[in-house]
């Protein structure tokens, strides 16, 4: 017993009582690295929503006399190539980060997980005819549909969101559908039918939940992959046209100055991106392990 | 087993037919077209209906996808009017470099992220668990746009010690001798992929090692290296498994951003300018190469189920 749960023998007596989502909430806490990450994802939320109601700028107007100015008193992180103010605009284009991020991802792994399950419990024929639909969009290089979905409409928010999810929910399809091999020969799943539970009850009661482990982990990478194809597709220039913004085309903006010294064009959005990545990943780690009863002892 | 394999083959044309369809029916849904796009805007109404003539694109959509099914038949993936070359040889030109690119990446991935996940996973908690923890979070968050910037930043512009570009050849063995080239492409694709497989490795380790299989391996007296090798790390390689299934069409569709932060035109160039220029033959060819890897991909990770996890059966 060395290397099963070292910290079993210190388990609080907080985590042993109460209902099982009392349990599940009380784990969460505990964990310092969660509230680490629920920490930075407060503060960005803050300093994205609040912080254009304390700090104005004009994020719409150009102002060439302004341009690529360092950081003053006037502008903390100086003011980019058509004099947007840096910091300013750091908070409007967090906005749009995060709610497509946030949006594409539940959409995405609420739809896949669904997916993969079924077609894991089901099996046969219903198993095969849902995964040969994955196996076809998923072998449809993402890149096209995104060149796709993007040259038939205009580029903004809801299409994003739409076009992220429409590529990421094959992942967690096929997890959760291979994890639902599995646990269909499991005993409890199988007793779900012998006492007389229909599919939906043991795919939604059973399967689902025991898979929950992958579905977070993978939900939480969904969050940073949704936010990381923003960013990609910025690059590529299929992100929103200004003078809407976004971190990823702040970034990825900023890049083509890597030679001029304007560094403030670059970290500053790149460090935003990677910490609320982070953070999400953080905080679903720590999701992870409270979710997962059978590591804790009862 | 080997009629579960004859029909995931046969299942796997299938895909690749279909893919082919939906690919077929979505270009020609594009606006513009492939004249407007290689006969620039000023082209008159008569040489748009002539180049369309010529190549064929006025001939009803099923007319056309059936003569490239038969062509595709004899191995002819069509040529490329913007490039004046066959599709096969522009592949051909460009599959090395992303092979080499994508092939070293997963290696050195693969190498570094598994005894990392089941250290971290055996020591959980520990500071060496959040130590990993914390480049893997902070790697996998990092843009590789941004990653490859940095990366040049330190290494080429502050410390001048590797180049800042991909070796500039397209020929296999002048790209292989110049191999500090390849460090920092092969750096920025490969530490996305060690902290993502290292994150799934711990997870899986850890599940696993809650399971009664290793009380039962531990009550009857094995070690715990014996437990960790021949109990859990089987059993905890099957994410990864599906996530390398899931990886191998990259050699085919290339990886876009990375080509194009360290000037290595690869097949995500290649894919990249065929799409903006319309270039039909380019992209058909490549979708039918990254289709069939996919469904290759997918019944190797379905095999290694099996392989892996005794418990799965095929029926």
């Amino acid at each position: 017993m060395t290397a099963v749960p070292a910290d079993d023998a210190a388990l609080p007596e907080s985590r042993r009582g109460g209902s099982a989502l009392a349990r599940t909430v009380s784990t969460f806490l505990e964990n310092r690295l969660a509230a680490v990450g629920v920490g930075i994802v407060v503060l960005f939320i803050l300093f994205c929503y609040l912080g254009p109601l304390l700090y104005h700028t004009d994020q719409t107007h150009i102002e060439l006399s302004d341009a690529t100015l360092g950081p003053s008193a006037a502008h903390p992180l100086g003011t980019n190539e058509v004099g947007y103010d840096q910091l300013g605009r750091l908070m409007v284009g967090g906005q749009s980060s995060l709610e497509v991020g946030i949006a594409a991802a539940l959409l995405a792994t609420a739809f896949g997980t669904l997916w993969g399950a079924i077609a894991g419990y089901a099996g046969g024929f219903v198993d095969a005819a849902m995964m040969r639909i994955v196996d076809a969009l998923l072998a449809v290089p993402a890149l096209f549909l995104l060149l796709f979905l993007s040259s038939i409409a205009r580029p903004n928010v809801g299409l994003l969101i739409l076009v992220i999810a429409l590529i990421s929910w094959l992942g967690p399809a096929r997890l959760v559908r291979g994890q639902a091999l599995t646990l269909r020969t499991r005993d409890y799943v199988r007793s779900v039918r012998l006492m007389g539970g229909g599919p939906m009850r043991a795919v939604l009661r059973h399967i689902a939940p025991n898979a929950i482990g992958t579905v977070v982990v993978n939900a939480t990478f969904q969050v940073a992959d949704a936010i990381l194809t923003v960013a990609a597709l910025s690059f590529l220039g299929l992100g929103i046209p200004p003078p809407a913004a976004n971190w990823g085309d702040m970034l990825s903006n900023g890049i083509n100055y890597t030679y001029d010294g304007y560094w403030w064009l670059i970290y500053p959005p790149g460090l935003a991106i990677v910490l609320v990545v982070v953070a999400f990943n953080l905080v679903g780690d720590a999701l992870r392990d409270s979710f997962d009863v059978r590591l804790r002892r009862r | 087993m080997t009629g579960f394999i004859a029909r995931r083959l046969v299942q796997s044309i299938v895909v690749v037919l279909l893919v082919t369809v939906i690919v077929f029916i979505l270009l020609h849904l594009l606006p513009g077209g492939p004249a407007r796009a290689q006969l620039g805007p000023r082209a008159t109404p008569i040489a748009i209906a002539n180049f369309n003539h010529e190549m064929g694109y006025d001939r009803p959509v099923p007319v056309q996808y059936w003569t490239w099914l038969e062509q595709l038949a004899t191995g002819n993936l069509g040529f490329s009017v913007k490039l004046n070359q066959s599709v096969l040889s522009l592949i051909g030109e460009r599959l090395p470099k992303t092979l080499i690119l994508t092939v070293l990446s997963t290696l050195f991935a693969l190498v570094v992220a598994i005894p990392l996940g089941v250290v971290q996973a055996v020591r959980r908690n520990q500071p060496s668990d959040y130590a990993i923890t914390f480049w893997a979070f902070v790697f996998y968050a990092t843009p590789p746009f941004f990653l490859g910037v940095v990366l040049i930043v330190v290494f080429s512009v502050y410390l001048p010690i590797l180049p800042a570009e991909a070796p500039q050849s397209s020929s296999l063995g002048v790209i292989l001798s110049q191999p500090a080239g390849l460090i920092l492409p092969v750096l920025t694709l490969a530490l996305l992929t060690v902290a993502q497989f290292s994150r799934y490795m711990r997870s899986s380790v850890i599940e696993n090692l809650a399971e009664d299989y290793v009380r039962t391996a531990r009550a009857k007296g094995a070690g715990e290296w014996t437990v960790l090798v021949r109990h859990v790390l089987r059993n905890s390689l099957i994410p990864i498994a599906t996530l390398l299934g899931l990886s191998l069409p990259a050699i085919f569709s290339g990886a876009l951003i990375t080509e194009a932060v360290f000037n290595f035109p690869g097949m995500g160039e290649l894919f990249w300018t065929a799409a903006q220029t319309q270039d039909y033959p380019i992209m058909l060819g490549i979708t039918v190469l990254v289709g069939l890897a996919t469904v290759i991909g997918s019944l190797l990770a379905d095999l290694a189920y099996a392989a892996l996890d005794p418990r799965v059966r095929f029926a």
